[in-house]
């Protein structure tokens, strides 16, 4: 009820108002809370489905309703979706591929931060005669769309002789996340006054001692942002996992599509939801943690070129 | 040695990553194009053969399903993210005290990959067990709500799950607009006693051009590259009914073994997504000259 003394429209009105208007307002008010809780339900319920749905046994799912609470809450559709549930022919759970995703989302988000970093850093401080046309060509390889590169880049792995191997998705990981990473970098650096370079320059700093002890201890802001977009974007990819990874290698994204569009056997729907939301747990957490930077990385991401 | 060494620093910095890029992005879609123009089938040939693969592409009666499809979905997509990006922007921002909250409750599908999204809106959308069922189960006994499973309907099946992930998002962007206009202007506005969606429609929404613009070149771009959402929730069909580009293209390169077909559509996404990025892009890059 509080509330409505911080409508605007409320304070605006002088004190005297007659009471209709009042009412009215309330109403309004009202009507307003109606509507952003119906919306918040709206995208809560997908979330409340998975989580009870992984609560339930099979027997239960089947005579219950979608949106009832478990009967009998139990645990076993986690321990089958983490550690036997099949993903095609191998029946080892989600566990595996969780790792797989892992060890190919921490040095990919590192590497390709590092780079971002770097190269921002000489963008935006080091202008050379060309650096702009590089940062630009830059800029336009985020924009592509991967199916113009998954033909030769399969190609270019196999010569690589990382073809399906965890190295070589965190290779595509890295090069084609550069682009950001770069823009990332680039944009918060070109905020930084010139002469502070400048200045250093004169007194006898190099260019990585600049970079070290004025631009990295300033850094740590689009660090966050960039290591969260990075890792969120890395651990959900699914379009460079399924195409360069095979049995054994896979990420979690593609294990779990094939868990869920697997045609054999009974359908577990409480395994499906557990493995879900198991897939979806990192980033999650991130953005409970860290959702203002999540925020702020996604719009710098597509708001400003 | 050193004194040349420091002077050349930045330029080498640069040099692997710019190397990368020139060989991974611009070759690899010099290579991609090359190759759309030959008859390469499991294997790809480099003798150019004029337009037969994109004769083919054209003529492809799953291709057409296809790009029907993209049609479909980037519009429905687009407009009802952008309208419920902005309605739920416009709601949050009359000083909601629970605005922190429900602004990550709106928002936390984009955290999400889509294989998640797709598999959690399949499940509560399967005619069986899933919203059908339940409403069924309420007493409504005729209530149908099957559109995963048919074939003239999936396609809004993948709209819905995609406007979830996507419309917090946009509102996100359009509550950083509203919170960025000139707060004496509308101030002055309610001192002349302009009725408070007058001064929406007339002062705040106007002046958000730019970020309809981002928004929508964001979701144009999403739509074009949807693959993951409706591998998950419908692999594409029943039968071809909601194949996309990106979806053809893939069982062409993965599953057909027909690189020409991949290659020659890849481009055609190339040059949709290039349509509509490149004069934005080219606008940004010149107003910052300016």
């Amino acid at each position: 009820m509080t509330d409505f003394t911080h409508s605007p429209a409320a304070n605006a009105a002088a004190p005297s108002a007659a009471p209709q208007r009042n009412w009215s307002q309330l109403a309004l008010r009202w009507l307003l809370f109606a509507l952003l809780g119906a919306f918040a339900l709206f995208y809560l319920m997908p979330l409340f489905v998975m989580v009870t749905t992984s609560l339930k046994s099979l027997d239960e799912i089947r005579t219950g309703s979608l949106i009832s609470l478990p009967r009998d809450v139990t645990f076993d559709a986690w321990r089958t979706a983490w550690s036997s549930t099949c993903t095609g022919v191998q029946c080892e759970g989600l566990r595996p591929y969780f790792w797989n995703s892992v060890l190919m989302t921490v040095p990919a988000v590192l590497l390709a931060t590092m780079l971002g970093a770097m190269n921002g850093y000489v963008i935006a401080q080091w202008r050379f005669k060309g650096a702009n046309l590089i940062f630009s060509l830059m800029l336009f390889g985020c924009f592509i769309p991967f199916q113009v590169v998954l033909l030769p880049m399969a190609r270019m792995l196999g010569i690589m002789g990382l073809a399906g191997s965890i190295p070589g998705l965190i290779v595509v990981h890295v090069i084609y996340g550069i682009g950001f990473t770069t823009l990332f970098f680039r944009n918060y650096y070109v905020t930084i006054p010139a002469e502070l370079t400048k200045a250093a320059k004169v007194d006898g700093a190099g260019f990585f001692r600049i970079f070290w002890s004025i631009f990295l201890p300033l850094s740590l802001p689009i660090v966050v942002v960039t290591v969260i977009w990075q890792f969120t974007n890395i651990w959900n990819d699914f379009l460079f996992g399924v195409s360069f990874s095979q049995a054994g290698t896979q990420p979690v994204t593609v294990a779990l599509n094939n868990i869920v569009n697997s045609t054999t056997g009974v359908k577990e729907y409480n395994v499906d939801m557990a493995a879900a939301i198991i897939a979806a747990l990192p980033t999650l957490l991130v953005y409970v943690v860290a959702g203002k930077y999540f925020i702020r990385g996604l719009t710098a991401g597509s708001v400003k070129g | 040695m050193t004194e040349w060494l420091e002077r050349h620093m930045p330029k080498m910095v640069l040099a692997p990553s710019f190397v990368a890029i020139l060989i991974f992005v611009y070759g690899f879609i010099f290579w991609t194009a090359w190759v759309s123009f030959t008859r390469s089938k499991l294997l790809p040939k480099y003798e150019i053969k004029g337009l037969i693969q994109y004769e083919r592409l054209f003529a492809s009666p799953r291709w057409d399903t296809a790009m029907d499809n993209l049609f479909i979905f980037g519009v429905l997509f687009i407009v009802i993210s952008m309208v419920l990006g902005l309605l739920l922007a416009i709601l949050l921002d009359q000083k909601i005290r629970a605005e922190g909250a429900l602004r990550t409750i709106y928002l936390y599908p984009m955290a999400l990959s889509m294989i998640v999204t797709g598999t959690a809106w399949k499940w509560i959308m399967n005619p069986g067990l899933g919203i059908e069922a339940t409403v069924r189960g309420w007493g409504f006994e005729n209530f149908a709500f099957d559109w995963v499973v048919n074939p003239d309907r999936a396609i809004y099946a993948v709209v819905i799950a995609a406007v979830w992930q996507a419309s917090g998002f946009v509102m996100a962007l359009f509550l950083a607009g509203l919170r960025g206009v000139d707060e004496e202007i509308i101030k002055a506005a309610q001192v002349d006693g302009i009725p408070t969606w007058r001064i929406y429609s007339a002062i705040i929404i106007p002046s958000m051009a730019p970020i309809f613009l981002s928004a929508f070149i964001v979701l144009a771009h999403l739509a074009i590259k949807s693959f993951d959402l409706v591998i998950a929730l419908t692999g594409g069909g029943p039968g071809y009914a909601t194949d996309l580009p990106a979806t053809y293209m893939y069982a062409m390169a993965f599953s057909r073994g027909d690189i020409g077909q991949a290659a020659s559509s890849a481009m055609v996404m190339m040059g949709v997504v290039f349509a509509i990025v490149v004069p934005y892009l080219y606008s940004e890059l010149r107003a910052k000259h300016d």
